[in-house]
């Protein structure tokens, strides 16, 4: 009863981070920007695998989504002509959310390493067809079409900083929706799930079909998310649907940890940033550095970084309870 | 009145084995009927079939007059029937409370994939039902306890909680004290047919203690076989001689003169 009361602080203090980020969108770089844009796009994949994960279920396929979402965006846009950016972001993340429901008839029968796997060989599938589709430019992939909002058409800076305001906006929005989703029932019976289906089942409610909404939730945030990069950075090709793709995102919600909805958002960020810096000053050992923070996540924050806003959180709770 | 619970002519096999045959038993609403019989005589096939664990090879099952022969176990605990388990079926890492609230939270909502998302799992309804269940069961004092450090007989108690909190009229308990030490048996069976009493709940319950049998159930059936051999109040039943023969372990009862006399 008393975690109803702390979830409010919680979502003002988000409520304010969004908007910060927002009024601070003209005074940044232009390298935050595009960082922030691509971070907080993948978030959102991150945020779909933290759905999944809190049931017990790792998807090491999540770039299928994310490369339908990017793909649909980039094929709309060449074949109609149609740019704006607010339909495609939507476009891809139904596309991928539906995609995402075919597959979870199969997928949702599946748990542990099969589900892992599974979804891992789905993705590959589509890495592969890509590959060896010419028309769509093979490995190379092809630009995408100038997205446009509401036909106003920004170029340059003004492009970039359109494209981080639309990406914050879809974030806020499945924020709010996750974290209402995570105190719904079903939500909350991920770790149900994970402790005991055959007691979930008993209480009347088909456990397939809740995994299966998880399926499809992860997979429209991940084409949002897809649908999002592949108009930030304006090409896509098909190693966004490759394994190490999908890992990097599994890699990410590793370090968020699957306590809180921000710490996807965080994570992201954290990721993308250190990814930049690594690469930029240690081109050559920039995986090295990635591993290095993993394995340091692993062994002092293994509930992620998540797990930070808790432990305090119990270490203002415990002189209480001495009382 | 009519019966809460008809079942008749009811048959299950497997292939050439029968595990259950000519079962035809009507449970009056608010009675507490005793399942006994050996390992394998088809009590717990009979439950199964009960909740649509399994389906009937023949016969048909009614519940409050309505035929729910063969419908899907979720169908089924929506209507009104619970259960229990031999084993305690909880969820090990949420608290008493929270395990309690999960189960209020589902038996309130509809059970369709719109209405749990749009239900949040702490409604005010959910949160008393489930408050009033936990005081029900007198697990009071273990509210915030992680359920897999509790002792046996409150996990057995949160178990069968769990199976109550939504308000069904049928209630089936596998062996409710199975696991349980025989000092805390007796404890656990009142708290558990007081509680069930107080939401005038009908109850079959699968049960070997014969001292159990005989203090808490109104009516027993005897299985044998994979059918029920002898039916009736829980004197007639313990002392039948068929029953006595073939059921090993009740003609150790103690009379219930000489229980009162010990007592």
């Amino acid at each position: 009863m008393q975690k109803s009361f702390s979830i409010a602080p919680a979502q003002i203090f988000g409520a304010i981070m969004f908007v910060a980020a927002a009024a601070a969108g003209p005074l940044l770089p232009d390298w935050i920007v595009s960082l922030t844009t691509i971070a907080f796009a993948n978030a959102l994949v991150v945020l779909g695998l933290v759905v999944l994960w809190r049931a017990g279920l790792v998807s090491f396929g999540q770039a299928l989504y994310y490369c339908i979402g990017a793909y649909v965006v980039a094929l709309s846009a060449r074949w109609t002509g149609f740019t704006d950016a607010i339909a495609l972001v939507l476009i891809g993340g139904i596309a991928a959310g539906f995609v995402a429901f075919l597959i979870g008839f199969l997928l949702a029968r599946y748990r542990e390493i099969f589900f892992a796997m599974l979804s891992l060989a789905l993705s590959m599938i589509l890495y592969g067809v890509l590959v060896k589709t010419e028309s769509l430019g093979s490995t190379d992939g092809f630009s995408v079409e100038t997205p446009t909002f509401f036909g106003y058409a920004p170029h340059g800076e003004m492009l970039g900083r359109s494209l981080y305001w639309l990406t914050l906006a879809i974030d806020a929005a499945a924020a709010v929706f996750i974290a209402w989703y995570f105190r719904s029932v079903a939500g909350s019976l991920a770790a149900p799930i994970r402790d005991n289906e055959i007691r979930v089942e008993f209480l009347g409610v088909s456990v397939t079909r809740i995994i299966h909404t998880k399926v499809v939730i992860a997979g429209v945030l991940g084409g949002l998310g897809g649908a999002l990069a592949a108009m930030s950075v304006g090409h896509v090709d098909p190693n966004m649907a490759y394994w190490t793709t999908s890992g990097g995102f599994v890699f990410v919600t590793v370090l968020a940890g699957s306590g809180y909805v921000a710490a996807a958002f965080v994570g992201s960020l954290v990721f993308e940033a250190v990814r930049s810096f690594a690469y930029a000053f240690m081109p050559q050992f920039w995986q090295l550095t990635l591993g290095t923070v993993l394995l340091l996540t692993i062994l002092f924050l293994p509930d992620g970084i998540g797990s930070l806003v808790s432990r305090l959180k119990r270490r203002q709770q415990a002189p209480e309870a001495g009382l | 009145m009519t019966d809460i619970l008809a079942v008749r002519d009811l048959e299950k096999t497997f292939g050439s084995l029968v595990a259950a045959r000519d079962i035809t038993v009507s449970v009056p609403a608010q009675q507490t009927v005793g399942v006994i019989g050996a390992n394998g005589a088809g009590k717990t096939t009979f439950i199964n079939m009960i909740t649509g664990h399994l389906t009937p090879s023949k016969g048909a099952i009614l519940f409050e007059g309505k035929d729910i022969t063969g419908k899907p176990s979720r169908e089924i605990t929506k209507l009104g029937i619970s259960r229990s388990f031999q084993v305690a079926q909880i969820f090990p890492s949420l608290t008493v409370f929270e395990n309690m609230c999960i189960a209020a939270a589902i038996a309130s909502g509809d059970g369709g994939v719109i209405g749990n998302i749009a239900t949040p799992v702490k409604s005010a309804a959910a949160t008393a039902e489930a408050e009033a269940t936990i005081d029900l069961f007198q697990i009071a004092r273990y509210r915030h306890v992680a359920a897999n450090v509790l002792p046996q007989g409150v996990r057995k108690l949160l178990d069968i909680g769990m199976a109550v909190v939504g308000g069904p009229r049928l209630l089936l308990l596998d062996e409710p004290t199975s696991g349980i030490s025989i000092e805390e048996k007796f404890d656990l069976m009142n708290v558990v047919m007081s509680a069930l009493k107080a939401r005038r709940i009908t109850v079959l319950f699968v049960e070997h203690d014969m001292e159990i049998v005989a203090q808490f159930a109104d009516r027993v059936l005897a299985f044998y076989d994979g059918t029920v051999i002898a039916d009736g109040s829980a004197h007639e039943t313990l002392d039948n001689p068929k029953v006595q023969e073939l059921i090993s372990g009740v003609r150790l009862k103690p009379k219930p003169g000489e229980e009162a006399a010990r007592a």
